[in-house]
């Protein structure tokens, strides 16, 4: 499997789903080595994790506009920005030399900066290549006009491979658009959750002020992902405004970080908001669960969004969520709000109807906690190993 | 042998639907049910579209068969709500329904004009709820009922005593099996403490194989025809009643009219009534000639929806006892307003169906929900009620009744 990140050293989704789709795959005899970019040391016991490149890093953050860049914080402190399109071709040669001496049936590979080395790797080995798209360019971009070297990456391997795995129905849609893709070469296997791995939340919170705000009869939103334009906030901020103008006591918290997050914060100064929004950066760990669990609704405004996986974690950690309909995660949750990306109007009326309405949030959790309990990535694995099995047969008749 | 005969009754409703309205309308628009988009909470739109499809084909089809043949008998429960949407946007439709009663061969039933559950939440409102309807039923019909249906078949032992003390000959229940226990539904009954009333028990099984499964493809009874149906009937050598209750859109809205369901019922009346001791009749023909077999304790509120068969489709979950709690909490100010706009909107809330739309237990009984709701969510259906309260206790506000 080739894949880009692994917790701990991801920086959203992508590794989150990679990690749990092994472990998952793992546990019905599939032998998995995946490969990284990176050298790091990685708690896993299920597969097999091999370094593409020497690169010893202990966290990786990307920014700008999602896969632009990355930079690389290396384990002696130095940090490293590298131009993601050079390395993905770093990574598709590493791949390529590794591989050479080793026997695999399927080839299980993660997004585009891992296509090119998947279409080679197809040409050198003659076996069958599953592609798993977790994002497209014009997803990323926020718009049509993606990087046009990316493009063409995914075009092309999209076109070479044996079979596609899209995460939402949504994504299957882009792909096809994008890039005239035939539908019957790609399959919908929305990401998941696994109810038990949500880790319990200590009664000490992170966040002391906020918990404090809440007791006086504040209500909490929150919003978490990286700070970018995909995501829609700004569409947030004005909602925001409105929200707050009529509740005072309302507060927003943003956390990530991206190249958005400057204009954020100058747009919510400019829409006399400052002192209701608070933002913090990426977080990780008890930070993290504990911005989820702390408010009265998340929201996930995305304008694009192919699944959308903390929205799931949200709820997983006690708050009930409110997400844009352009979301794949809108596909297999039904006990949300749902709004357009772009109505700003219902989602004020939406947030001040939860605000204003106890009973709703009560309802919203009981019934989506309920939802995602019936949800497992046992099950997502699943189909993808019957998907290895289909292809499997194939090459073999 | 003894006399057999169907009961057939049809109960039409249809709500006020509240349009789309925000947190921007609340304070600002005092119109709640005027939707003129081309969405499902246009209720004209609906009127006209049902209009079409199912009232005026099913009501010709039924003074046909009415004319045709004397011994076929009907009964209808007609919602105010639904009647006050005829004068305004179907009267063509309140004509043939006329039509229908003319003939003598048509029961009408009483009910809450607003169809509404304030029997579990104002005696006095329920009351005065079942008066205005019993007065439109007058206007326009110059029929007075004499059997008593409650909102969703909703049924206890204390509504049916309020029923007797309120003069009614007969009232209606469900007829579910951990109730019945032993018993069938087709025989006439008794509600404990009462001494006059009749109850009449609907049997959902045979209603339900003519509602829901007549058109159903994968029912393994399909196609249901009226010579297997009435068949049917026939086996049960002790009944004196079948009692099908069913709504009346099972007719061309829920069955379409290529499923055949207007040739089954034209049908079923032919070979039903072959039989010399076979016959139709009205719920009040029944009543008087037949005496109560058993008494029937009902202490628990039983209704005609859902697998439960009990409220919990409108009051089952926070959003929908807060709601309708926050709108009976209006009641005293309301009534002391003495405006009778505001009285009016006070009660076209009430319909059972905002707080059906409420109802969060998809997964069991989900696509029935889906079906009925014009909303995307029980979420959005709560939020959209709980802005149009808002607005009516801002009207209060603004009055000076509330401060």
């Amino acid at each position: 499997m080739l894949g880009w990140e692994l917790p701990p050293h991801n920086s959203g989704g992508l590794g989150v789903a990679s990690y749990n789709i092994c472990r998952s795959l793992s546990k019905s005899n599939i032998d998995i080595e995946f490969i990284v970019p990176y050298d790091s040391p990685h708690n896993i016991d299920f597969m097999k994790v091999t370094p593409a490149t020497p690169i010893d890093v202990t966290s990786i953050t990307r920014s700008s506009i999602a896969y632009d860049s990355y930079k690389y914080i290396n384990s002696d402190g130095s940090e490293q920005l590298l131009n993601i399109y050079d390395q993905q071709s770093i990574y598709e040669l590493s791949v390529i030399k590794l591989v050479e001496d080793k026997d695999f049936d399927i080839l299980h590979a993660h997004d585009w900066l891992t296509f090119r080395a998947a279409i080679r790797i197809k040409e050198l080995k003659k076996i069958p290549i599953i592609l798993h798209v977790h994002s497209v360019e014009s997803d990323r971009a926020g718009s049509k006009n993606g990087n046009p070297l990316v493009q063409e990456i995914e075009y092309l391997a999209l076109s070479m491979a044996d079979h596609i795995v899209a995460v939402s129905n949504r994504t299957k849609d882009k792909i096809i658009e994008d890039y005239n893709i035939p539908a019957d070469k790609i399959e919908v296997i929305h990401n998941s959750i696994n109810f038990d791995d949500i880790e319990p939340i200590s009664n000490q919170t992170a966040h002391t002020y906020l918990a404090c705000l809440k007791q006086n009869g504040y209500k909490i939103i929150t919003s978490i992902g990286r700070i970018t334009i995909q995501k829609g906030l700004p569409n947030l901020l004005h909602a925001l405004q409105e929200v707050i103008r009529r509740n005072p006591k309302t507060i927003l918290l943003i956390q990530g970080s991206g190249e958005q997050y400057n204009e954020l914060l100058g747009l919510s100064a400019d829409l006399g908001i400052g002192a209701n929004v608070l933002f913090t950066e990426f977080q990780r760990g008890k930070n993290l669960r504990d911005s989820l669990a702390i408010g009265n609704l998340f929201v996930m405004p995305s304008i694009s969004e192919p699944f959308g996986l903390t929205a799931l974690e949200a709820i997983g950690y006690g708050t009930p969520v409110l997400i844009s309909k352009q979301s794949g995660v809108s596909e297999i949750i039904n006990h949300c709000l749902k709004i357009n990306f772009w109505d700003i109007k219902e989602m004020i009326n939406q947030i001040h109807g939860l605000i204003n309405n106890p009973a709703l949030e009560v309802e919203l959790l009981n019934n989506s906690k309920q939802e995602l309990v019936n949800l497992s990535w046992d099950s997502s694995a699943d189909k993808i190993k019957n998907l290895y099995h289909k292809k499997l047969l194939e090459v073999s008749t | 042998m003894s006399q057999k005969s169907i009961v057939l009754y049809l109960h039409l409703h249809q709500p006020y639907r509240i349009k789309h309205y925000t947190v921007f309308d609340t304070g600002v628009d005092h119109s709640y049910f005027n939707s003129n988009q081309d969405d499902n909470t246009n209720n004209e739109k609906i009127i006209h579209k049902i209009t079409e499809k199912s009232y005026l084909p099913t009501n010709q089809l039924l003074l046909e068969l009415l004319n045709k043949n004397k011994n076929f008998k009907l009964n209808l429960s007609i919602s105010g709500t639904i009647l006050e949407q005829f004068q305004m946007w179907a009267p063509e439709v309140l004509v043939s329904f006329q039509e229908l009663i003319k003939t003598n061969q048509v029961e009408i039933l009483a009910e809450t004009y607003y169809h509404s559950l304030a029997f579990f939440y104002s005696k006095n409102e329920f009351e005065t709820q079942v008066k205005i309807h019993r007065d439109k039923i007058q206007e326009l019909f110059n029929y007075i009922p004499q059997v008593f249906r409650n909102t969703e078949l909703a049924y206890n032992n204390d509504l049916a005593i309020w029923a007797e003390q309120a003069g009614y000959k007969g009232i209606l229940s469900e007829g579910w099996d951990p109730i019945l226990d032993w018993r069938s539904p087709n025989f006439v009954y008794q509600p404990v403490n009462t001494s006059k009333i009749k109850l009449l028990t609907k049997n959902y099984k045979l209603s339900d194989d003519i509602a829901f499964r007549f058109g159903d493809r994968n029912w393994s009874e399909w196609p249901l025809t009226a010579d297997k149906f009435s068949h049917w009937l026939s086996e049960d050598k002790n009944a004196t009643n079948f009692n099908l209750f069913m709504d009346y859109e099972t007719f061309g809205e829920h069955q379409w009219d290529e499923s055949g369901i207007f040739n089954f019922l034209k049908h079923l009346l032919k070979e039903w009534l072959k039989n010399p001791v076979h016959d139709f009749k009205t719920m009040s023909e029944l009543i008087d000639q037949n005496e109560p077999v058993d008494k029937l304790d009902m202490p628990y509120t039983v209704t005609w929806a859902d697998t439960e068969r009990d409220l919990s489709a409108w009051l089952g979950n926070n959003m929908q006892t807060n709601a309708i709690n926050a709108l009976y909490s209006l009641e005293p100010f309301i009534l002391s307003s003495n405006n009778p706009e505001l009285v009016n909107d006070w009660r076209k809330l009430q319909t059972s169906d905002h707080f059906y739309y409420m109802c969060t237990k998809w997964f069991n009984d989900g696509d029935i929900h889906a079906y009925f709701s014009p909303y995307n969510s029980p979420y959005e259906a709560y939020i959209n009620f709980m802005n149009t309260f808002q607005d009516l206790k801002f009207r209060l506000i603004n009055q000076g009744i509330i401060v």
